[in-house]
């Protein structure tokens, strides 16, 4: 099982890398937008969500961004390359072979999580090097790790869960984006708003987008971290997961 | 006493209202070609798919290689090969790579550049598969199937939108893998794919098995009728009448059970009157004509 995995890994990492549009949109779209963000917006200054802190917009924008960068891997990229595996027929081929599904299905989650993680890692180095985000604490690395691991699984599942509702692959990235932009902007992911109304607080808190950037930003810049931000994840997580097991569709719809 | 490879009894399968197989049997032994032809819609393909797995029947019982397929068990996969109708591998994979990776899923696959070689894709080995014809793409679908070095081969229609000369060569292929000691379970519409390939036919209309048999015996072709056409040169004396009836352009025909009589007298009668005969053809009944007439005349191709 463990061989499968790390076979199907090395061939899925293999594809992704040589598919333009999928690294092109996966990888230049938060360093792109963190660019525009930050230079349009970048040169004042908020407070940390949830402490008395005061960070840089630049700051701020580095771990939305990041953040944006996990999402992207895991959630969009999983639910849109599945749909087109499907109505393209590898899933239903791979479904006759003797490789279990679980080895198929974890190895594109982990290389989804590999590739969120490097996002992470040069999103935040970025911002380290060009606008010297600013960090109040220190950070807590174990704590951040535990961030952006419960979040891109949590992510990666409502992926695989969404897939199983999109019907064929002209409908994928529509849906896909439509659930996710919103969730972004009401989460503050593109604008850092200070007051926001109650029903956009409300929906944050219910949906993880929030949870996870605020539990990044509280590990990495040293502020306290609040457990229920990987609570909510989690629970998304399982969530997501028997959704998807009940939705999840291994043959073309036509 | 030859194993039996796959067994069919009573099986059924419904969707909703429409009976797609109403009651077939069939059994196939080892090493045997054994071909499933029948116009689309006819039920070929979701008997195939019930074979691999990837349908429940309604009803019946199926045994591959002693297993029931519906259980979709591991044991079963790792010892059949399939190529269905219509799949996709991924596009930015080469043809190496993408062999390799599926036979890396089977406990004793093939070596690469062999099954590479045994489609006739090698000089293709390391371009993407994106950028292969549609024929190449089929030839790399029975690569992948051949990959894990199956004991039992499901071709699902393997040659269609083929050009000539390729499904020539896909049929060497099948052709060679029976000289390898494989079975194969092969479904198509093409009256001389079955002839050529398969030792034994089923014929199958409306989901049911309307013939069997070896193709050159099936539904009595072996006692049909034998056609002789002659065209007797300008001129020439009446022939005998031995029944025959016009076929246009100065061709007449005529149907006998006593092939070589009948062409005797012809010949005979033309030797002696110094006619020449301009067309003289004897044809036994095609798999077609039989096709066609148990299946209703039904469009044999698409």
């Amino acid at each position: 099982m463990t061989r499968d995995i790390a076979r199907q890994f090395r061939f899925t990492n293999k594809a992704f890398w040589r598919n333009p549009a999928s690294a092109f949109f996966t990888f230049i779209f938060p360093l792109l937008f963190l660019v525009i963000f930050t230079s349009l917006l970048g040169n004042g200054t908020t407070t940390l969500p949830g402490t008395a802190s005061t960070i840089k917009l630049s700051t701020y924008y580095v771990f939305s961004m990041a953040a944006f960068g996990l999402i992207s891997a895991c959630y969009t990229n999983i639910a849109i390359s599945v749909v087109f595996a499907r109505e393209g027929g590898v899933l239903k081929r791979v479904r006759g072979t003797p490789l279990p599904a679980p080895a198929y299905l974890t190895a594109r989650v982990l290389h989804a999580t590999f590739v969120g993680f490097l996002l992470v890692a040069i999103t935040v180095l970025f911002g380290r090097l060009v606008y010297q985000a600013h960090l109040p604490g220190t950070t807590d690395a174990l704590l951040f790790i535990l961030t952006l691991l419960v979040g891109a699984g949590c992510f990666a599942a409502i992926g695989l869960a969404v897939s199983g509702i999109v019907p064929n692959e002209d409908a994928g990235p529509p849906i896909v984006n439509a659930i996710i932009l919103p969730l972004l902007f009401l989460s503050g992911i593109f604008i850092a708003s200070e007051n926001p109304p109650t029903w956009v607080n409300v929906i944050g808190r219910i949906f993880p987008v929030k949870h996870l950037v605020d539990a990044m930003r509280a590990s990495y810049l040293g502020a306290p971290f609040h457990w229920s931000d990987i609570l909510v994840m989690a629970v998304w997580l399982v969530g997501a997961v028997i959704v998807a097991s009940r939705t999840f569709k291994w043959e073309p719809s036509r | 006493m030859a194993e039996r490879v796959i067994e069919i009894d009573g099986l059924r399968k419904s969707y909703g209202d429409l009976e797609a197989v109403r009651g077939v049997d069939i059994s196939v032994d080892r090493g045997e070609v054994f071909a499933l032809l029948g116009p689309n819609g006819a039920g070929k393909t979701t008997i195939t798919e019930i074979l691999e797995g990837y349908r429940q029947r309604s009803a019946g019982t199926v045994r591959v290689l002693g297993h029931d397929p519906a259980k979709g068990e591991h044991a079963l996969k790792q010892r059949i090969g399939i190529v269905l109708q219509s799949t996709g591998v991924d596009p930015f994979l080469t043809v190496r790579e993408t062999v390799e990776m599926y036979g890396g899923y089977y406990p004793a696959p093939r070596p690469t550049d062999e099954v590479i070689d045994v489609v006739g894709l090698s000089e293709k080995r390391d371009e993407r598969v994106r950028r292969l014809s549609g024929g190449q793409q089929r030839r790399l679908d029975v690569a992948i199937a051949l990959a894990g070095d199956p004991e039992l081969l499901f071709l699902d229609e393997p040659t269609t939108g083929f050009d000539p000369s390729a499904r020539r060569n896909a049929w060497e292929m099948v052709k060679n893998l029976v000289t390898l000691g494989k079975t194969v379970w092969l479904t198509t519409h093409f009256m001389d794919e079955a002839q050529y390939l398969a030792d034994r036919v089923a014929v199958i209309a409306n989901g049911e098995i309307v013939a069997e048999g070896p193709p050159a015996s099936i539904a009595g072709r072996d006692q049909m009728q034998t056609t002789i056409r002659f065209r007797p040169a300008q001129g020439a004396p009446a022939p005998p009448q031995l029944g025959q009836v016009p076929d246009g352009d100065g061709v007449l025909r005529l149907s006998t059970d006593q092939p070589t009589r009948a062409a005797h007298e012809l010949t005979g009668w033309a030797l002696d009157n110094g006619v020449e005969l301009d067309v003289f053809e004897v044809t036994r009944p095609s798999l077609e004509d039989v096709y066609l007439e148990l299946t209703g005349g039904e469009e044999g191709t698409s």
